[in-house]
């Protein structure tokens, strides 16, 4: 049995996204910039796909920039407002799990001269408002909060973040890459300036993305050329790639909550399960996370160890972030969440999708069951 | 006219009667470098091997892989030109003018095998080297150890070319026999490998493969660190041993403290045997005396007592500074150095022995079934050629 457990690095594609792709390539391959005929109706697709993206989120076609996906929507959001609004202050606030994309934009915006402030988390995975309440002066121009943690899957309250933002003025940029297709958003009541979503965590294909920006923001382009996607992305446009995952969208936002409740019952099937038969097991992710996203420790098993035992058995998932599993050996997120470092040292991210079946998760519970009190033995 | 490139080898020429094995073998190795660049010619005449390229573009390409090359100390890129003494000085301005113009001192040296040419070698020296003088105020003449060496060659064609570039060195491939080397995937390993067959040894390579506690990336890394081996020595076979099982045995029977001189002991006796059937006749390993515990004199006792071939381990006396500067000089540290974990720490004692006494190794080991275990990995082994 094959069973893919790591859908918040990347999911399986829906066949008909797949086919948008191809059948785009094949016949509609024209620059949508070309002044013919064949040019027009590239156009003409471009703009049909912003439409069904825009009306995911709730917002309005002329508010969608495709980009290649939430890396660089997070970085288009970050430093084009900054550089953009320079002027209205010079303090920029996030806290210390996002995801890299935005770590590493804080990061160089700092080396840019702006002043930098991370928020801590509390155990619970979501920002410490106190914290982030006192850290907000007259000189802020931005926060940055991602509405799930891909890590552990903790639901930041956006909406108090949102209220922060209003009461002094700032912008807020929210990287929702993880919760798209997950949460219902609607950016017209969310409270936020900027929101970077991703085709390939709903089915679509990878290497294409949007960010929504809400009409009269200021923003300044980091891409330079053609002016395509009105000067804020030039580049010519992957209409392929937008093609699918606007249909990548059109059918998950149908299913949006059947496949949220199915996600729920897999998780909770899965983390009771365990729980039930296997000694010590430590769920880190919070009561109240995201259907998608169970993290879960066996203390005493070598996460890596136990990534490898799984897919010796069919069974794929992750050690902290895929993306970030590359360079450290250990979660900057969990160690965030000041937990023990024997939790942090055997966490293992199951991430579920609607693909997933019941007896997958049993599947995947009964080889756990074997498995780990023969680890435990083995690295006593 | 294309350039050429020109090869001197120097140790090979001390081997009297024996010099045209050793010279057919370094041209058979070239050859083999070469064997992905455009057609060439390739002949060799007095301790210098002729390269001859087609295709002018694919000189820079045949230099780099030269400088791999075990056996060759010079390499030399020539430009040619007609045999007349303005075309020979203008083809040196067009294409030298810059380390010309660098230098403060320079001497000619001309070379002359077409002995109708009009000129001899003195004489040649005397008017090309006026001529660079005239043209390069900045130049004076140094015979003794001049910043630059101008060569001249008459043959068939002329050529110019300045000074050398450095070699790989050492002796060629296959001209020393056949070992085995333990390759891990750190730093230390590849290097051994480097600088054993660097005289001439040809290699074949052994890892120990302890899926799920070493992953599929690991092992992966090491075929590349062969693959970059590989480029020096020619081709190289690596054998890949199961040995989770292995593990597994030693982990559950054997007192903790003994864990690792247990395993090395065993991948000494597999290496042995595979190495046996692969015709080699030596064992090479990375070791380093005190590196860690199971480098300690007393350990490295422990771990030789379990084979009879030779075990050869040019690291010995080296400190880690020194292993890593020559792995960033082969190219294999950035390999190297790739953080896949190697969960083997799962099988490291926390205390180990330092300073183990063999009766007591050989007694954990012996609770084992050694010879099934052996037969067993052995029989698992997988060959990949890289």
């Amino acid at each position: 049995m094959e069973v893919y457990l790591d859908n918040s690095a990347t999911t399986r594609p829906y066949e008909e996204a797949a086919k948008a792709v191809y059948d785009t390539m094949l016949s509609c391959y024209a620059n949508p910039s070309s002044l013919h005929r064949m040019g027009k109706t590239a156009e003409d697709l471009l703009e049909d796909c912003r439409k069904v993206i825009a009306s995911t989120v709730y917002g309005t076609p002329d508010e969608i920039y495709f980009t290649s996906g939430g890396t660089e929507s997070d970085n288009l959001a970050l430093i084009g407002y900054c550089m953009a609004n320079r002027r209205k202050g010079n303090r920029i606030i996030t806290q210390r799990t996002e995801h890299a994309a935005v770590l590493e934009t804080f990061a160089y915006l700092e080396q840019n001269g702006f002043e930098v402030v991370y928020v801590d988390i509390t155990p619970l995975g979501t920002p410490d408002m106190a914290m982030l309440a006192s850290s907000i002066n007259e000189q802020t121009l931005l926060l940055s909060f991602m509405y799930v943690n891909n890590e552990n899957g903790a639901i930041f309250p956006i909406a108090d973040i949102a209220a922060l933002a209003k009461a002094a003025k700032c912008a807020l940029h929210v990287d929702a890459v993880q919760a798209y297709g997950k949460l219902p958003i609607n950016v017209r009541t969310l409270g936020a300036d900027l929101l970077s979503i991703s085709s390939h965590k709903i089915h679509g294909p990878n290497g294409v993305g949007a960010l929504w920006v809400k009409k009269g923001t200021r923003l300044s382009s980091i891409v330079f050329g053609g002016k395509q996607e009105k000067g804020m992305r030039s580049g010519t446009e992957n209409l392929a790639g937008i093609a699918g995952f606007a249909k990548a969208a059109e059918i998950k936002f149908a299913n949006l909550d059947s496949d949220a409740q199915k996600m729920s019952e897999l998780k909770e099937r899965l983390i009771s399960n365990l729980r039930g038969k296997i000694e010590n097991v430590v769920v880190n992710s919070p009561e109240d996370s995201v259907c998608s996203v169970a993290n879960i420790s066996f203390p005493g098993v070598k996460s890596e160890v136990l990534l490898h035992v799984l897919e010796s058995n069919g069974i794929y998932v992750s050690t902290g972030s895929a993306c970030n599993s590359k360079k450290n050996k250990f979660s900057y997120v969990l160690s965030e969440m000041k937990l023990r470092a024997d939790v942090i040292d055997s966490a293992i991210r199951f991430s579920l999708s609607a693909f997933n079946t019941q007896d997958e998760i049993d599947y995947v519970c009964k080889v756990l069951e074997r498995e780990i009190p023969l680890l435990r033995k083995i690295m006593r | 006219m294309n350039r050429i490139v020109l090869v001197r080898y120097g140790e090979i020429i001390l081997k009297g009667m024996n010099r045209p094995v050793f010279e057919s073998l370094l041209v058979k190795n070239i050859k083999k470098a070469l064997k992905d660049e455009c057609p060439m010619s390739i002949h060799w005449a007095q301790a210098t091997i002729y390269i001859e390229p087609e295709d002018d573009s694919c000189v820079e390409s045949i230099v780099e892989k030269l400088k791999r090359v075990f056996g060759i100390v010079s390499i030399v890129v020539a430009y040619p030109a007609a045999k007349d003494i303005d075309e020979l000085e203008q083809t040196l301005a067009d294409n030298f003018s810059a380390e010309l113009s660098a230098a403060s001192t320079f001497k000619v040296i001309a070379k002359r095998s077409d002995k109708t040419f009009h000129m001899t070698s003195p004489q040649i020296c005397e008017e090309i080297g006026g001529r660079l003088l005239e043209r390069f105020p900045n130049l004076s003449v140094d015979v003794h150890s001049p910043e630059v060496n101008v060569y001249v060659e008459i043959r068939e064609t002329g050529y110019v070319h300045l000074d050398r570039i450095s070699g790989a060195g050492g002796m060629p491939s296959g001209s020393n026999g056949k070992a085995m080397l333990l390759l891990s995937g750190g730093i230390d390993s590849p290097v051994a490998g480097y600088m054993i067959g660097k005289r001439g040894v040809q290699l074949e390579a052994i890892h120990f493969f302890s899926y799920p506690y070493t992953s599929d990336r690991a092992k992966d890394k090491v075929l590349k660190l062969g693959k970059i081996i590989a480029g020096y020595t020619g081709s190289l076979k690596v054998h890949i041993v199961p040995f989770t099982d292995i593990q597994l045995q030693i982990r559950d029977k054997c007192p903790e403290e003994h864990l690792t001189l247990v395993m090395r002991r065993f991948m000494m006796q597999i290496s042995q045997r595979i190495a046996e059937k692969r015709g080699c006749s030596a064992l090479i390993t990375g070791e380093s005396i005190g590196q860690v515990a199971s480098q300690t004199m007393g350990a490295l006792a422990v771990t030789d007592d379990a084979v009879t071939m030779p075990v050869f381990r040019p690291l010995i006396g080296m400190d880690k500074e020194e292993i890593v500067e020559i792995s960033r000089k082969i190219d294999t540290y950035e390999t190297s150095i790739l953080p896949y974990e190697d969960c083997c720490t799962v099988f490291t004692p926390r205390h180990p022995s330092t300073k183990p006494k063999l009766a007591k190794v050989l007694l954990s080991q012996n609770q084992l079934d050694i010879e099934r275990l052996i037969d067993e990995a052995v029989e698992g082994t997988e060959i990949v050629e890289v």
